[in-house]
């Protein structure tokens, strides 16, 4: 797929990949083998119709192709950006035996901001086949993040009045606060959302679920489910010294700060973003990769990315991580944080490194990172830690009905997301901790199709229709 | 969702005002303690401000700020039928508020406003209530009267001696301390410096003492870590573990470091913000 040169796109916050164009995504659809068993769907977490939608494409038929994507995903201008397609539907895709499966994640991409773009003229057809919204049938979502926004999605489009919180001022989650610019557009997010504004969802920003209102609140304001997708937001620290100088960041306030607050563009957006030079990641994941190349764009000189174990072991998506190091990222491999030095001001000057070897794999298959007991230093001016969050405490704090399970994380019944109190559902991060966009949005179509059943009695389909189509891009 | 100003009084013109902000959502929550977090334009900062007062059959919150930098600069700018873009809370944990005999409640310069809303508090739980309030001079003395209606006592101190005693608030706070024997709390909001004197002072004295922590914030809601604070050794986060926290344990010296890490950026923001309204001073 086209890119902008690395040297260019590490001076800027424009989405790093450009896209298909109609002949090249005809093309590509054009290798795939339309295969009797195609083993691609059974590898996607939402079983989006693989075969159909390329089938479409194969005959240019774009509007065909994301309706049939549509069936099950409801947010596919996303996940054609962020999903692992190398381990889910292109990992089992038979072509990836020669090592070229067809590009899926690009093709569903491509589907999504064609469709998108297209359909001005379509929403003038008037092709709008969603049933009324009876406001009698009110259900919450607590949190604004991909799985409350897969639920909010279905159950409007089945005639059902979703009302969604979110603490921020912005919805979209991670997908708005953590995932930056140049990897997911923020319009995009945006047009998602006010698709499912017009198709009847109400949007309440900077209201805290367990602050401003409470589950039982909404019981009792006749609400007859709820819907918890609140992530895992905590930050978790290395509890190493020195870790509260200045300089030193959870991963969260870094890409917070640039991608909420736009502090890239500081000082037309007020956020200030806090310069560094020498920059020292840790961490091995997407989180990391995002606040590393975040990093680059900020101005730094030298990016240096901390890790435990080696490359073949690091969880960030394979292409993140290429991209990664063609726009110069430096790998301290086998490294772990043992303390980090400061000035008199209290600012951060460096970090003291511990060399790491692989010993024998864990019951994950994981190599574990052994101490060595041979240190080294390396300077820095600022420092990023991106090694995981926990469960986001405020709302679980305030609904001590909720069950847990011993890693604090909300227990539901596995086939309808229900928690441990009836007609409280709960999805995504905060069920599994810290996942993927696409496991998310499989949890609030579980839970959605759950509540819809119960909301609706026989009426309910068997199962979940698409989200229609021409009222999703009303934007642009 | 904007949140409409019903009200703006200009406690001292150019430097701080009162807002009273139409937000039934959040007057019917908030209690003592709290603090909202909000943004005032599109390309604005999330900043924090301490809910000064609630009136939940009326639907209102009332804040109370002071003209630092850019964000609160541009608040200033907004009028009685104004809105402000985004208003979120309320944040924090309430003040524990529990029957202690005489609360000493201390308040410097802004932080009065903020200590009003507590002062009242233990008032409504039966405590007896002493204020002691502090600033420059007499001009900059904010809600004097606010206090008087409830407060079983109100001792003022300024550092010209324009009104009531001269001196520092600790001097007034330590007057009140060796008077009374039996003083179950001490609480005080303020600037850091302030709030750090009255932890000092109060330590031999062996009475609890609250502080509310001012660190830097962006969410609120405990998921970026920006408002660490060291309390007894322990990292903590100011906007759900506090704002308030044992004077006693906290590092202040840490807390006055974290609160200039953005310095540079906050002088260059606030300047830019001048040039464009054309009046560079
Ligand atoms: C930097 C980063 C990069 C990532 N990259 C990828 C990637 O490339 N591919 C991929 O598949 N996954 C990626 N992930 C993971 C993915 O983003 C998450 O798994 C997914 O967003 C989880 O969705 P969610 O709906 O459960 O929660 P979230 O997206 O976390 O959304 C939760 C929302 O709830 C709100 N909230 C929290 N508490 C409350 C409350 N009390 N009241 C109201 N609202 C509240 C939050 O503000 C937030 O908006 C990445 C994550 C991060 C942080
Ligand atoms: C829980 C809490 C309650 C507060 N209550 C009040 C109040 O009732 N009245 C009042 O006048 N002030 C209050 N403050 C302080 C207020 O938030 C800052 O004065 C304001 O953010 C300054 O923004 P600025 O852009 O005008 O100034 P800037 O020039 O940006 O900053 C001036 C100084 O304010 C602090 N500051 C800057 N940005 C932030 C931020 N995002 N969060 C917190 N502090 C910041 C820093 O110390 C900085 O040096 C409170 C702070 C906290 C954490
Ligand atoms: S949703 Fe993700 S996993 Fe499923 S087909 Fe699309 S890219 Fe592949
Ligand atoms: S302000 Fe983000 S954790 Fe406290």
């Amino acid at each position: 797929m086209p890119e902008q040169p690395a040297r260019e796109r590490v001076k800027n916050f424009t989405e790093v990949t450009t896209g298909y164009t109609l002949d090249m995504a005809v093309a590509e659809a054009a290798r795939c083998l339309q295969c009797k068993k195609p083993v691609c769907q059974a590898g996607c977490p939402v079983e989006v119709p693989i075969k159909a939608f390329i089938g479409h494409l194969q005959k240019g038929d774009v509007t065909a192709a994301y309706k049939a994507i549509r069936e099950t995903n409801s947010l596919p201008a996303v996940c054609g950006r962020v999903c692992p397609q190398e381990v889910q539907c292109e990992g089992a895709c038979v072509l990836a035996k020669k090592g070229e499966p067809v590009c899926i994640g690009r093709l569903e991409r491509f589907t999504a901001d064609e469709y998108a773009a297209r359909s001005a003229c379509e929403q003038l057809t008037g092709d709008k086949a969603c049933p009324m919204i009876r406001e009698e049938l009110k259900v919450a979502c607590i949190g604004g993040g991909p799985a409350s926004l897969t639920v909010a999605g279905y159950l409007s489009t089945l005639g059902i009045k979703v009302h969604v919180y979110e603490a921020l001022h912005e919805p979209g989650g991670v997908l708005v606060y953590g995932i930056p610019e140049f990897r997911l557009p923020k319009a995009i997010v945006k047009r998602e959302v006010q698709a499912m504004t017009e198709n009847g969802v109400e949007f309440h920003l900077n209201w805290v679920g367990g602050r401003t209102i409470t589950v039982q609140d909404l019981f009792d304001e006749a609400f007859q489910a709820v819907f918890i997708g609140v992530g895992a937001g905590l930050p978790r620290f290395l509890k190493v010294p020195g870790e509260d100088l200045t300089g030193v960041f959870s991963a969260n306030e870094y890409l917070s700060r640039a991608n909420l607050g736009r502090a890239y563009a500081f000082p037309e957006y007020d956020t200030p973003p806090f310069p560094g030079k020498q920059v020292v990641v840790v961490g091995g994941g997407n989180v990391a990769m995002d606040a590393a190349r975040t990093a680059m764009r900020m101005g730094a000189e030298k990016v240096s990315l901390v890790y435990r174990r080696t490359k073949n072991e690091m969880p960030c998506r394979l292409e993140e991580l290429e991209h990664a190091l063609d726009e110069g990222l430096h790998l301290e491999i086998l490294t772990n944080p043992v303390s980090f030095a400061g000035d008199d001001a209290g600012r951060v000057t460096g970090v003291t490194l511990e060399r790491m070897k692989l010993g024998d794999p864990d019951e994950a298959g994981r190599c574990t990172p052994n101490c060595t007991g041979e240190y080294f230093d390396i300077p820095c001016d600022l420092a990023v830690i991106a090694v995981g969050t926990g469960p986001n405490p405020l709302l679980l704090e305030a609904t001590p009905g909720l069950k847990r399970n011993r890693r604090g994380y909300i227990e539901v019944n596995e086939d309808t997301g229900e928690t441990s109190m009836p007609n409280v559902f709960a999805g995504g991060d905060i069920v599994t901790g810290a996942a993927t966009v696409i496991l998310a949005m499989g949890a609030g179509r579980r839970a959605a199709k759950e509540i819809a059943r119960r909301l609706l009695g026989s009426d309910a389909p068997q199962d979940v229709p698409p989200l229609h189509g021409g009222v999703l891009e009303a934007q642009d | 969702m904007p949140v409409a100003i019903l009200k703006k009084r200009r406690l001292i013109p150019g430097q701080t005002s009162e807002l009273t902000l139409d937000a039934s959502h959040i007057a019917r929550k908030a209690r003592p303690g709290n603090f909202v977090i909000l943004r005032v334009s599109e390309k604005g900062e999330r900043i924090p401000l301490t809910i000064a007062d609630t009136d939940p059959q009326a639907g209102t919150i009332t804040i109370v700020y002071l003209v630092v930098g850019k964000s609160t600069a541009e608040l200033e700018t907004l009028e009685e039928g104004d809105s402000i873009l985004d208003v979120c809370g309320p944040l924090g944990k309430p003040t524990h508020i529990e029957p202690c005999g005489t609360v000493v409640c201390v308040g410097g310069g802004t932080g009065i406003a903020a200590m009003h809303h507590i002062a009242k508090g233990h008032k409504a739980a039966g405590n007896r209530v002493i204020t002691v309030i502090g600033s420059r001079c007499e001009d900059l003395l904010l809600f004097k009267e606010e206090l008087s209606m409830f407060a079983d006592e109100v001792v003022v101190t300024t550092n010209d001696g324009s009104c009531g005693m001269q001196g520092f608030v600790t001097d007034g706070l330590r007057m009140v301390l060796d008077r009374e024997p039996s003083v179950g709390e001490v609480v005080a909001i303020g600037p850091v410096p302030m709030m750090e004197a009255v932890a000092n002072l109060t330590r031999p004295y062996n009475v609890k003492t609250t502080v509310s922590l001012n660190s830097i914030m962006i969410d609120g809601i405990g998921m970026c870590g920006a408002c660490r604070v060291v309390v007894g050794g322990e990292v903590k986060f100011a906007c759900v573990d506090g704002p308030e926290f044992d004077g006693h344990q906290v590092d202040f010296a840490r807390m006055r470091q974290r609160l200039a890490a953005f310095k540079p950026q906050e002088e260059l923001s606030w300047a830019e913000f001048r040039r464009l309204r054309g009046q560079e001073a």
